[in-house]
């Protein structure tokens, strides 16, 4: 079936099967290689993405359920081709990873936790985190990463664009008690186009 | 080369990792990025019986499914290659990707499905039909060594793929000596590195050429060779792309049956193949798991605590097939007295096949369980005599003064001082401090103790284990390479001949070569030929690639610092010792003259003319480098194994909550010297990445068989990996005692702390419950394990009431 998904502020469309993930749709249909399969059953976060600006696991999601949610990918994050954003900056600047295969996915979900805070205590970025799981670095670069970038961002005095052109409109329709639910509500209207 | 830190330039400064740009852009390019033009897809079936007849295999209803191509059986494999390479000399022990005739633990392969993707492939899987007559089975290593055990490979004629006993000294006289003994069992439950990619490998075949390509998540010494020899096509025919990153692997990627079968399925089918493994492929019959032991242990010592003499018994569970897992038996004789002067052992090394999966390399190569053994004796020495754990260490370690040291099993330490690292630690704690903080949550009603560990990481990997334990192997050498070259304009571009799994390999060699040439390491390309375009290299394995690629890529560059300067005194007609090489220019200090690096490259390319007599025309150098100190093959059971060794030091502060039974770390600090650093921000990577390891494999990490010989954890709902809420924040000290045996004084890193971090978990465990008497002798030490044990300590004892 036909899918028109909005990733990364671009509306995508591709014919996918029903029980196609959205990782594998995004990988195989859109080209965007920077989401990772882990464990494809929800548990390492490696093939995270953000879903209206949450982090979202796209292995346990269908693409025709992500259909009518803004998607950022990894791909998303960057302002311009070889232009970093302060979250991956700061990942570089802390070597807050070593083979990069967890890394998309625990800077997005960095990422998200610094829309909500820029001033998190370790704990909070643990608690952030806690669903990407790392086996390279043990994860202290990785949060010395966040707080160098919460502590850039605080220090900006810049505003932070959000993910997307649709991202304004979007926070609207956000769900507010987590999107896989939310998405199977959506899954009639979805099936309808 | 000076290994003073302040000499450097580039080298041991606080250098990004240049690989981070692409990773943190999501731009990294992994084995399931590579896409070919009309690539087919593999999914295996996998056998649910550990061990079982293979009667029929039906795959007609599978192949009549749309889109699928082919489906693959042991028979027409093994028919088609060689078997896979044994480590030890075990002929009759033969390993094929796909099982022949038999299956020999529940996950092994039996067939594979090509199919136009990997959703049809898996969906076809369930359509093959294979008909199986069960066989008896033996799970445990103890039941394996028996003689009436069911052999896993009847025509070997027993389970025992490896029993051999050395004796380093005079063992029987120490132990008769000394005043005290005691003996113990542990085990080191079976877990694994577990990479969060799994392994991947996609391979096309040009019958024009006569060329198989192959792209792999590949972490293999020789990778090419086995290929080539088990396909049986020339090596020469064989071109493995180097330029893939490699999602994780800590050891375990070596991927052979898994190329084998996606390279003779791309012959076959005149299409490129590929195999992604998806976790239940790769947990369950991706032959990734480690270590799986049992250690029984005596020691001899004295009233004071020193311990003269040590027995040690290892018996490992390999799994099904032989592979190299024997050989992580092998590797700990180099630090078989970890950095104590035990001044003889006597060491029994079992290796038995079972109906598990098979074993692979992982982190350490089964030093991480030895330190876990010797570790454990420490602390039992010292209890017996009612002294303090650090105290006993002190007086057992080699002192600063004795290295190089020669231990009994062969092996000379190059350098270390570990007086001086524990008193650094204690220092950076304040000790006394961590006691009242262990005695104050004693008084809120926790269970709070310490764990102390030292060990070693012996470093620089040549593969001596090999020869000692396989007399027909006669290996000495263990090279690692590099190639410099400097082109028309001036820009350097140096190829490296392997893969990294987040090493940090170019930033490495980058750095090396910018210290040796003076120049700025950001403008130096680094590259990754494919294996025909290699030179020899035997991959990140042993932690030997700060020394053995670090090494090579200095000596590369110094060969081309001395061109560069011989250059430029020609041209003042000097001696090439009359002159300075400086930054890349070199100059002719007493007429003031200096020929600049654009200048020198100028003459290098375009003017012969201006060439010293006899010099090769362009700026290129390449080095092979020999591990140091590993020149001999063993004799009368002793070898030098790796040539540098680190140091660790671990204290670990943990709370426990009795009646939840959770160990919460509550400090842990860790005192590191593995000599110069070369790139801290790396160095600092792998001691905390691999605590969180060493953390996995104390707490919460193994591969569990049932009854029934199946694996039962074989998902990360089971299989529990530490997430950000287990991994404590890590306090690293450090020390630098440079090795005299490498060009910076550097040492490995690549598995510290995973070497010590279990048996310093371990040991805060068994402080904290010391209390109610009980302690635990096996890992990983499960907070149900705690709990229940917990419980039954604190339960009233009948007998207590009736008397």
């Amino acid at each position: 079936m036909k899918v028109d998904l909005r990733i990364n502020g671009a509306v995508r469309s591709a014919e996918v099967e029903p029980r196609k993930t959205l990782l594998d749709a995004l990988r195989e249909n859109f080209l965007l290689c920077g989401t990772h399969a882990g464990c494809e059953h929800g548990v390492c976060g490696a093939c995270t993405v953000l879903i209206d600006g949450e982090p979202v696991r796209s292995c346990l999601m269908f693409a025709v359920q992500a259909d009518g949610y803004e998607i950022t990918t990894i791909e998303g994050l960057a302002p311009a081709p070889g232009e970093l954003s302060v979250i991956q900056d700061a990942f570089c600047e802390t070597h807050g990873l070593q083979c990069g295969y967890c890394t998309s996915g625990m800077i997005l979900a960095a990422d998200a936790l610094l829309r909500q805070t820029l001033s998190p205590t370790r704990e909070e970025i643990a608690e952030a985190i806690s669903g990407n799981i790392c086996r390279c670095t043990g994860y202290g670069q990785i949060i010395e990463a966040v707080q160098f970038a919460a502590d850039r961002l605080r220090k900006a005095n810049t505003p932070r664009p959000h993910h997307g052109v649709h991202a304004a409109q979007a926070e609207h329709d956000a769900p507010v008690e987590g999107v896989l639910e939310a998405a199977e509500a959506d899954e009639p209207v979805a099936e309808a186009k | 080369m000076t290994a003073d830190p302040a000499a450097f330039r580039f080298v041991s400064t606080n250098r990004r990792v240049r690989e981070d740009r692409r990773f943190v852009a999501g731009h990294g390019q992994y084995v399931a990025d590579v896409a070919l033009e009309g690539m087919l897809h593999v999914a295996v079936l996998s056998s649910p019986h550990p061990a079982a007849r293979i009667v029929s295999i039906d795959a007609s209803a599978a192949l009549a499914m749309p889109g699928v191509h082919y489906v693959l059986t042991g028979d027409e494999l093994a028919a088609a290659t060689d078997p896979l390479m044994n480590g030890l000399d075990t002929p009759l022990v033969q390993r094929h990707p796909l099982a022949v005739g038999q299956v020999r633990y529940a996950g092994e392969w039996v067939a594979a499905v090509v199919a136009d993707n990997r959703a049809l492939a898996e969906d076809a899987v369930e359509n093959v039909d294979v008909r199986y007559e069960p066989l008896p089975f033996v799970i445990s290593a103890e039941e394996a060594l028996k003689p009436d055990s069911p052999p896993v490979h009847s025509a070997h004629g027993s389970n025992v793929l490896l029993d051999r006993t050395f004796v380093w000294g005079e063992v029987d006289k120490h132990f008769a000596e000394s005043s005290r003994q005691l003996s113990f069992r542990v085990t080191w439950g079976r877990s694994s590195t577990v990479p969060i990619e799994t392994f991947g490998v996609a391979a096309s075949w040009d019958p024009w050429r006569e060329m198989l390509d192959v792209w792999a998540s590949i972490q293999m010494p020789k990778y090419p060779d086995q290929i080539a020899r088990a396909l049986r096509i020339p090596a020469n025919g064989v071109r493995v792309h180097q330029d893939v990153d490699v999602g994780g692997s800590y050891g375990v990627k070596r991927g052979i049956k898994q190329t084998v079968l996606v390279a003779h399925l791309a012959r076959r089918l005149g299409r490129p193949v590929r195999l992604i493994e998806d976790r239940l492929e790769n947990m369950g019959g991706g032959d990734a798991h480690g270590p799986d032991r049992i250690f029984d242990v005596e020691v001899a010592f004295n009233d004071d605590g020193i311990v003269k003499s040590m027995k040690m018994r290892a018996l490992d569970n390999a799994g099904a097939y032989a592979g190299r897992a024997p050989f992580q038996l092998g590797k700990p004789i180099g630090a078989i007295v970890g950095p104590y002067r035990i001044e003889s052992v006597q060491y029994r090394a079992q290796s038995v096949t079972t109906n598990k999966a098979v074993q692979e390399a992982v982190r350490g190569f089964g030093q991480a369980p030895t330190n876990y053994a010797i570790e454990t004796a420490i602390d039992k020495v010292a209890a017996s005599l009612g002294l303090d754990r650090i105290e006993v260490r002190r007086r057992n370690f080699i002192r600063k003064e004795q290295f190089p040291y020669l231990i009994p099993s062969g092996s000379t330490y190059d350098s270390g001082d570990y007086h001086t690292v524990v008193d650094k630690v204690l220092a950076h704690i304040d000790f006394a401090a961590l006691e009242k903080e262990r005695d104050r949550l004693r008084g809120e009603g926790l269970l709070a103790g310490i764990g102390i560990a030292a060990c070693l990481e012996p470093s620089g990997g040549n593969s001596a284990f090999e020869p000692l334990l396989n007399e027909k192997n006669t290996t000495t050498t263990w090279m690692d390479s590099c190639r410099i070259n400097i082109d028309g304009l001036g820009f350097v571009t140096v190829t490296i001949h392997t893969t990294s799994s987040g090493q940090g390999h170019e930033t490495l060699v980058a750095t090396v070569i910018g210290e040796v040439l003076q120049i700025e390491p950001d403008l130096i390309r680094v590259v990754r030929p494919d294996s025909l375009a290699c030179l020899p290299s035997n991959t990140p394995v042993g932690s030997r690639m700060a020394i053995m690629l670090g090494g090579a890529a200095f000596h590369a560059a110094q060969k081309l610092k001395t061109k560069l300067t011989r250059i430029g005194a020609h041209q003042f007609g000097l001696g090439e010792d009359k002159v300075i090489y400086a930054a890349g220019a070199v100059t002719d200090p007493r007429g003031g003259k200096q020929l600049g690096w654009a200048e020198i490259v100028n003459i290098a390319h375009r003017n012969y003319h201006l060439l010293p007599e006899g010099m090769e025309p362009g700026l290129e150098s390449t080095h092979v480098m020999q591990v140091p100190t590993g020149e001999r093959l063993p004799k009368d059971g002793r070898v030098q194994m790796y040539p540098c060794h680190s140091f660790e030091f671990h204290v670990v502060l943990m709370a426990i909550d009795p009646e939840l039974g959770k160990p919460e770390i509550r400090r842990y600090v860790i005192g590191h010297d593995c000599g110069t650093v070369i790139n801290p921000h790396i160095v600092k990577g792998m001691t905390l990445g691999g605590i969180a390891h060493g953390l996995g494999a104390a707490l919460l990490e193994e591969f569990v068989y049932n009854g029934e010989g199946q694996l039962i954890t074989q998902s990360f709902m089971d299989y529990l990996l530490p997430s950000a809420h287990e991994v404590p924040e890590v306090e690293i000290v450090h020390h630098c005692t440079p090795s005299p045996f490498t060009v910076f004084g550097q040492k490995g890193s690549g598995e510290s702390g995973y070497l010590g971090a279990p048996a310093a978990i371990s040991a805060a465990v068994n402080d904290c419950v010391a209390s109610l008497g009980i302690s635990f002798n096996k890992l990983p030490i499960r907070i149900s394990a705690i709990g229940d044990a917990i419980a039954e300590a604190q339960q009233p004892k009948p007998q207590e009431h009736a008397t």
